[in-house]
């Protein structure tokens, strides 16, 4: 499981400084405790006893936003909680990351109508968009471990670029 | 994108006290985004050191405007909407419309349809109160509730899934009846939750009941009178805490509810150590209704056979072009219900969630309004934390059991 196996007895270990930084960011990314609406049930679930993502290095909920590196948007999003929303955005840290969790954060889902933003996209960027309504706890983890193969593969030269 | 607003003092003066616009005291916001507040409720506090002396809550941040979407859908097709309005509720919300669609159109449900409603509907109401119980828990730091009573839930989605295929939005009662029959499934899978969750009721009152912190942080907090409690509309567990036997199953039952024998808890202390009281005792008093409606879960059809307004059965749309046309229609177009107007009410897990409907005339309704539990409830959360520290605030709140998806609509 961990770096033991590989290592064997000779306790060295060659890698690029990249790959180490992006691993450690992948096994300790803290989501913010942020839920909107239905589908902050369902990542409550998907913390709970059954589904359990700590398993993933993700069992620390942080309450605020300056301790967080991933903000799952779970739920509708109100046009009068849109300001609020980006604020929180613009107060984590970087590097972060978003998850637009279920229809409605997606696309706007069933709610096709004044009150509500279709896709929270139009707000913050979005780096995964998982589907369902809501999306079972099993969509979460693995929109989260899509989130992980796409932070694996990113370069210093793009985060240069993305947080000038 | 619209920005934050900014706002002087001079706008809310009239909310605050005098001592508030000296700076003698303390004006502190907490939410829209706290962990304790239950969503996205903004409270505006006014505090004194640590007592409050004002609170006034701001709604509105997940305004969803069901109301006006379900305008543009046909009957059938707006019941989607419902589901999402209280997200711990979605199968006690789709009952209370389909009453008032039933009632509206006059259409008769056959008694196992009754049944399984009941069943559903109760199951519903525990899983809700799970998920109170366990952020209740977590709002007081007793962590460990919230992996208890998420357990338990799970096993209630499960019967869920297995039944609709969906595990919390499920829109499976429709009007006329339910989605389709049971598995064979169904009647195993409830008997052995109902066995099970009788034990851990006792175990929940064991780890929480007489816990000396548990009770130093609720008894004689948030104190309602009965009184205050009718004058603000507060409905469900909350008024009931508070002495009053107000149970809609009971006063005005539906869906066959007055041939079940249950109890309706009540506490004369109206505090937040009564509110837990009241609904740990209606997880037990669901066990019974569940368990009698199982026993008694007659056999036949679960729709009407109005086809008016009931689609036919998926096995005579393969063999009958009639039926196919039916079906089709039915779904393209809807069916026209009478101008008229309805309100029907049901027992949600946080008390009296109506609706009140009205046709004209057309396949969509004109006009739909919700009257939602929690709205009244949060109500009256002024007067009650009036005096208390910001910690008891948040067992207060958690106490009420709002849910914002039910306020804001």
């Amino acid at each position: 499981m961990g770096v033991e196996q590989k290592l064997g007895n000779m306790g060295v270990v060659t890698t690029t400084l990249e790959n180490m930084v992006n691993w450690s960011r992948t096994n300790a990314m803290w989501p913010m405790l942020f839920g909107l609406a239905c589908c902050a049930i369902e990542m409550m679930a998907a913390q709970a006893s059954d589904y359990d993502m700590s398993r993933f290095g993700m069992e620390l909920m942080r309450a605020s936003p300056r301790q967080s590196d991933l903000m799952i948007v779970a739920g509708r999003c109100s046009k009068k909680m849109g300001p609020v929303l980006r604020r929180l955005y613009d107060q984590m840290p970087e590097p972060k990351w978003v998850i637009a969790m279920g229809d409605c954060a997606s696309c706007g889902g069933v709610f096709n109508n004044y009150a509500i933003f279709q896709g929270v996209d139009e707000v913050v960027p979005v780096d995964v968009y998982v589907a369902g309504c809501p999306p079972r706890p099993e969509a979460l983890i693995h929109g989260v471990l899509t989130l992980y193969e796409k932070v694996k593969g990113d370069t210093f030269k793009e985060y240069a670029v993305k947080y000038k | 994108m619209s920005q934050i607003e900014e706002v002087s003092v001079d706008q809310f003066k009239h909310l605050v006290s005098e001592r508030a616009l000296t700076g003698e005291t303390m004006l502190l916001n907490m939410g829209p985004q706290h962990p304790s507040t239950h969503g996205v409720l903004r409270v505006l506090l006014e505090l004194d050191g640590e007592t409050i002396i004002n609170c006034v809550p701001d709604i509105g941040y997940l305004h969803t405007g069901v109301e006006k979407n379900m305008e543009a859908k046909t009957y059938q097709k707006a019941e989607v909407m419902t589901d999402r309005l209280d997200y711990m509720n979605p199968l006690g919300n789709n009952l209370s419309y389909v009453l008032a669609v039933e009632k509206l159109v006059d259409l008769d449900v056959p008694a196992r349809a009754q049944a399984i409603r009941v069943i559903l509907v109760e199951l519903q109401r525990i899983a809700s109160h799970m998920v109170w119980l366990g952020a209740f828990g977590l709002d007081l730091a007793a962590m460990s509730m919230f992996l208890y009573c998420f357990r338990e839930r799970e096993r209630i989605l499960d019967i869920f899934e297995l039944v609709s295929g969906q595990r919390m939005m499920t829109t499976y009662i429709r009007p006329g009846g339910v989605w389709r029959d049971v598995p064979v499934e169904f009647d195993k899978a409830v008997r052995e939750f109902v066995q099970m969750f009788h034990k851990r009721v006792d175990e929940y009152e064991r780890l929480l009941t007489r816990n000396p912190i548990f009770i130093d942080r609720l008894v004689g907090i948030g104190y309602l009178s009965v009184e205050t409690a009718l004058q603000y509309g507060v409905t469900g567990p909350n008024l009931r805490a508070s002495g009053s036997d107000w149970d809609l199953r009971k006063a005005r039952p539906y869906m066959g509810y007055e041939q079940y024998d249950f109890n309706i808890p009540t506490r004369p202390e109206g505090d937040t150590y009564a509110r837990y009281i009241v609904r740990i005792e209606e997880l037990r008093e669901s066990l019974k209704i569940i368990e009698q409606a199982l026993n008694k879960m007659p056999l036949g059809p679960v729709n009407s056979d109005n086809r008016k307004f009931v689609p036919p059965p998926r096995a005579e749309i393969g063999v009958s072009m009639e039926a196919l046309i039916h079906h089709f229609k039915l779904w393209t177009e809807g069916f026209p219900a009478p101008k008229n107007s309805v309100y029907s009410a049901v027992e949600s897990p946080r008390g009296e969630l109506g609706m009140y409907l009205e046709g004209d005339g057309g396949p969509k309704p004109y006009r739909i309004h919700l009257r939602t539990p929690s709205f009244d409830n949060l109500a009256v959360l002024p007067e009650i934390v009036k005096g208390h520290l910001v910690a008891d605030l948040v067992a207060i709140l958690a106490s009420i059991d709002i849910v914002l998806g039910d306020i804001d609509r």
